[in-house]
């Protein structure tokens, strides 16, 4: 047994939650737990990094500030050839996308993402995850050995944070990986906007679910009768129908508002992301399978339109 | 130039559920099958991006997929929109539950080595299955730049570099610049699918759609061991089925909630 390894993710100067969830998971599976952090000056965020339960962090020096994947990856490979962990755990992130699933095709080793359970058993672990709109579960064996960990991508918010200062060994290295194939620029912000979701009490909160374009303007003169800020899912935002300052969701903002109304969303893993915490969550809509209904603490299976037309009579 | 563009056959879950006898899948009698959303919008940049640079006869786009024979209605609504030629790779997991995404990258792969692609566009997940690591998989099998999560791109092919923005957690944006040949994952509202006309419909249902036999037999990422409806737990309180009735609960709900 060798080992849990967790990639600490970063951006612009801080660790992110992500990181102290991950190894709170490492922790659970048992065994040394190191924490990988790599950046140009690695050492502050080593620090932050030094949780409690953490036995080594491995500083990696690598020349860039911001993520890249070419960078992660090979360093990944190297840290994977030198300490052979059994497991390497990451967050389900944009920037886990982009390198994860390359390192596992690469080794040659067991691969799962979106993980919400995650349990030893003998030389396997294995993996929890959901399918088809998250209306069903499924149990995933990953072998492992040596050399050829399983590679996994937890959920946010899944795990508690680790709390907590650790007496770790921060070991620094410096990597030369040479250039990368695909280099960060800048960032650029999400446009400023005069709303602000993310200080409402209630929220009215609009999905696919409204079908057309039109339907719009009726719920956003219902939430205004009602007293409550309108939100909505990714696909009104891509669609150009709504501002992307009123998405909830991992790209969009995150909420916890006193209360949540969800009319027609069906409760993608990343639109959960962003409202599971709200005070109380209603949930609508015509699919008594949807998974909304899995984090709201009332609900009902109604047209949202027919809904409305009640709600339009009480206020 | 040549960009391939990846596309599944997703299944989707209706509002019955029943597991496969045995047990590692939905029994598919409960699943109806579209084109994966992202990969519509891949499709339609590789389409825009081979539009821009012109001339169609030396210009192409190539969709290619990894299923069964019924995936092949996606590739013809593929061909529909506007893709000059499609390839479907035989993967048919049966009943050993969905299919692990290096299985369907080495599928793929097949497809593509020897295209000399330019670009290679998959999207960032499919509805269905949630895992986005297929295409990062892919371009590592094909030794390719890459970029995950792509609201907006950009190519500079005299250069040999495109530009991308990859949107990060709360709507970030980071820009990367990548070397071609590429491979880059794209996220939705880059752009709105085009509709494809009754006529494209009918002329896709005449073309050829090449197919190659899957890969060897080979250690996927995973193996489904058992796959099962969630126990609703501490599922939501029902407030009924009466709207007027439904209506006045919500309405109360939140008045005590907000006082
Ligand atoms: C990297 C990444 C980031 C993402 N970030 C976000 C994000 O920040 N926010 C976000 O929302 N999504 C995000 N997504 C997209 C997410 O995966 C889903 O596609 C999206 O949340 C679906 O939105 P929806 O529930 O409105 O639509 P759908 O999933 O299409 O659901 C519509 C629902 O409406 C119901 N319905 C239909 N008609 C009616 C009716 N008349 N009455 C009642 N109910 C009805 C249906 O049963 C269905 O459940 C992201 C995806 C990726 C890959």
């Amino acid at each position: 047994m060798s080992g849990v390894l967790v990639v600490a993710e970063h951006l612009q100067g801080k660790l992110r939650d992500v990181t102290r969830e991950l190894v709170t998971a490492a922790r659970e599976l048992g065994g040394p737990v190191s924490v990988v952090v790599i950046a140009r000056e690695p050492r502050p965020l080593a620090e932050g990094a030094n949780l409690e339960g953490v036995d080594e962090v491995l500083a990696v020096s690598a020349g860039r500030d911001e993520f890249e994947n070419d960078v992660y990856q090979a360093v990944l490979e190297g840290i994977v050839a030198e300490k052979s962990p059994e497991a390497v755990l990451a967050g389900f992130t944009v920037s886990s996308m982009g390198y994860a699933p390359a390192l596992a095709a690469k080794l040659g080793t067991s691969f799962a993402s979106d993980v919400f359970a995650l349990a030893r058993e003998g030389e396997a672990l294995v993996a929890t995850r959901a399918f088809y709109g998250s209306k069903v579960h499924a149990e995933l064996e990953l072998p492992t050995k040596p050399g050829t960990p399983a590679v996994v991508l937890l959920r946010p918010t899944v795990w508690a944070p680790a709390e907590g200062a650790g007496q770790a060994v921060i070991t620094e290295t410096t990597v030369d990986v040479g250039p990368s194939r695909a280099r960060h620029l800048e960032f650029v912000e999400a446009p400023v906007s005069d709303v602000d979701i993310t200080t409402a009490d209630f929220l009215l909160s609009i999905g696919r679910g409204i079908g057309e374009r039109e339907n719009v303007e009726r719920f956003a003169r219902l939430a205004e009768k009602m007293g409550a800020t309108l939100s909505v899912s990714r696909p009104l935002v891509d669609a150009g129908w709504m501002p992307s300052a009123r998405q909830v969701g991992q790209s969009g903002k995150t909420v916890k508002p006193k209360v949540y109304l969800a009319l027609g969303i069906s409760g993608a893993v990343q639109h959960l992301a962003g409202m599971k915490s709200s005070g109380t969550i209603i949930a609508v809509n015509t699919d008594p399978e949807a998974a909304i209904f899995g984090v709201a603490q009332y609900g009902a299976v109604l047209d949202v339109f027919e809904l409305a037309g009640e709600l339009e009579k009480l206020y | 130039m040549r960009v391939l563009s990846c596309i599944k056959q997703v299944a989707v879950l209706g509002e019955e559920v029943e597991i496969d006898p045995g047990g590692r899948d939905v029994d598919p009698d409960y699943l109806e099958r579209s084109l994966n959303e992202w990969d519509a919008c891949a499709l339609e940049e590789a389409l825009r991006i081979v539009e821009a640079v012109g001339d169609r006869a030396e210009n192409e786009v190539v969709a290619v997929t990894a299923g069964d024979e019924e995936s092949e209605e996606a590739l013809r609504r593929c061909l529909a929109m506007g893709a000059d030629r499609a390839k479907r790779v035989e993967l048919d997991p049966g009943s050993s539950g969905p299919s692990d995404p290096l299985t369907v990258a080495k599928a793929l792969a097949r497809a593509i080595e020897g295209e000399s692609a330019d670009l290679v566009l998959c999207g960032v997940q499919s509805s269905d299955s949630v895992q986005a690591a297929t295409g990062t998989m892919l371009a590592e099998l094909l030794g390719l730049a890459r970029t995950a999560v792509v609201t907006k791109v950009s190519l500079d092919p005299a250069a040999g570099k495109a530009m991308a923005h990859r949107e990060l957690e709360g709507g970030l944006i980071d820009v990367v610049e990548v070397d071609l040949p590429a491979l880059l994952t794209i996220q939705t509202g880059i752009n709105e699918p085009r509709y494809a006309t009754l006529r494209a419909i009918k002329q896709a249902n005449l073309k050829e759609i090449e197919v190659l036999a899957g890969p060897s037999e080979s250690a996927g990422a995973f193996r489904v061991r058992r796959m099962f409806v969630p126990d609703k737990g501490a599922s939501a309180e029902l407030l009924g089925s009466d709207p007027a009735e439904v209506a006045k609960r919500v309405s109360e709900i939140i008045t005590a909630r907000l006082s």
